[in-house]
């Protein structure tokens, strides 16, 4: 179930134990950078968890991570350069304004410039009006795009999201996609989590389907959604 | 080596700025400590027990209680939209991240000391301006040591249900040598005898503190990784 090299990202047999349970059990991946990978499966799949290996948060009990040739588990601190991530929860801290946020995550990463690149990410995402509010008084479409922000703003080869579309309504959602469709370069991979494939469908040049912590389906997106729904529904009821 | 207290000094900024913007921990460490005081001041009878014999213990007892208050606060506030989480995503060595939030923490806890300090000498009515010298540097030694327990400590129960309350239990037993060592050295200190008279407790001071810095540093990453 690899797709074809050079792959910028590589996962090899990743496992991930919580006691007797297998939240991750022997899950292979390969992403080009240009890619788009949708995640998909019921709760309690392994998806979260297989998107927290990837990006550090969690050591995997078995297999291997790389990402641009570096393996995650000797060279972290390298690595963690290359992956931004779209989370539950926005990573921001309530107390400090937009721009305070963003330029302590450009200082934790070593850009030249915090300030402007602190601006330029708040920009970006439409959003150098608020520059100077606090999370907490923003909409939650708001808070998704200053999330998305912190996770752009060093420019990361790998963006992982996490259910980016929970808890939007439908114009925030798809400026949401709009936004990504934008970050979709071919320098850049993306796996998107979800519950429903219609929310990042047209984003997509992979799909898989995760079961029991493994792959149920992995490969190139097919062409129709109705059809992979009804299959996706077959094989997430196993 | 710059590099590493360069992002130290980054994350213990934004823990400071944090705190700056609520004062939440350092106004209630220093309202506890300024109850604590008072309690004592009002419990003791002084045709009893003189007050330069008791008042080692009584500084030493608010200290420890209001350093707990002050450093509750240090990986709570990385709870609040997963904060934390980012933090570890950074490509920032653990080290640094334990260094950030030790300085943070001790800067709280000397801004609390630094607080009661005069408090305690208003409510026990001493002339410390010969022992005071020699009392900053017992401070400075003590509390290096109990805040790298405290900030490890810190780390290992934030993800707990109770958090707040895990962390005296796990902590004042650690705090116990270092304050036993404050006490000693205080006490000479306030009866007017000479530093050099108190030089042996300041290095098991100074030695606990070197012990437990490194041991905090090294464990750390272990602690924060899943």
């Amino acid at each position: 179930m690899l797709s074809a090299d050079p792959a910028l990202v590589i996962a090899t047999g990743l496992a991930r134990r919580y006691g007797a349970v297998r939240a991750l059990d022997g899950v292979d991946l390969a992403l080009a950078a240009g890619e788009v990978l949708l995640v998909l499966g019921p709760n309690g799949a392994g998806k979260s968890t297989l998107l927290r290996t990837l990006a550090g948060l969690l050591r995997p009990t078995a297999g291997t991570v790389t990402v641009g040739g570096r393996l995650l588990a000797s060279d972290a601190h390298d690595v963690r350069r290359a992956i931004g991530l779209l989370s539950h929860q926005s990573l921001l801290y309530d107390e400090l304004t937009l721009v305070e946020n963003l330029v302590f995550t450009a200082r934790l990463y070593g850009l030249p410039d915090p300030a402007a690149s602190a601006a330029t990410a708040l920009a970006e995402q439409g959003l150098a009006e608020r520059a100077h509010d606090r999370p907490r008084s923003l909409s939650r479409g708001m808070q998704q795009r200053a999330a998305i922000a912190r996770a752009l703003i060093h420019d990361p080869a790998l963006l992982l999201l996490d259910e980016p579309f929970t808890g939007l309504d439908a114009v925030a959602g798809d400026r949401l996609r709009a936004l990504l469709a934008m970050h979709v370069t071919g320098r850049r991979a993306m796996v998107i989590v979800t519950h429903h494939a219609s929310e990042a469908w047209d984003l997509a040049t992979r799909v898989g389907v995760m079961v029991r912590g493994r792959w149920a389906f992995e490969g190139p997106r097919p062409a129709g959604l109705d059809d992979f729904q009804q299959h996706y529904n077959e094989v997430a009821r196993g | 080596m710059g590099n590493l207290l360069r992002l130290a000094l980054v994350l213990a900024g934004k823990d400071l700025r944090l705190e700056l913007r609520t004062r939440t921990s350092i106004i209630s460490a220093a309202v506890f400590a300024a109850l604590v005081l008072i309690v004592f001041n009002f419990a003791r009878d002084p045709t009893a027990v003189a007050t330069l014999d008791l008042a080692p213990s009584v500084l030493w007892v608010t200290v420890a209680f209001a350093s707990v208050l002050a450093m509750n606060r240090g990986f709570l506030v990385e709870r609040e939209n997963a904060a934390f989480d980012g933090l570890l995503l950074a490509p920032v060595p653990r080290e640094a991240l334990f260094l950030g939030k030790y300085l943070a923490n001790f800067a709280f806890v000397m801004l609390v000391e630094g607080i009661a300090l005069p408090l305690f000498v208003l409510f026990f009515n001493l002339d410390l301006s010969h022992a005071l010298g020699g009392l900053v540097l017992t401070m400075l030694l003590a509390t290096m040591g109990f805040v790298a327990v405290g900030t490890i400590f810190s780390a290992m129960v934030v993800k707990t249900r109770f958090a707040e309350l895990m962390l005296p239990v796990l902590l004042l037993p650690f705090m116990v040598p270092p304050l036993i060592l404050a006490v000693k050295t205080t006490v000479p200190l306030f009866a007017g005898r000479p530093l050099s008279e108190v030089v042996d407790g300041l290095r098991f001071l100074a030695i606990y503190d070197i012990v437990f810095v490194t041991l905090a540093v090294l464990l750390f990453p272990a602690v924060v990784d899943e």
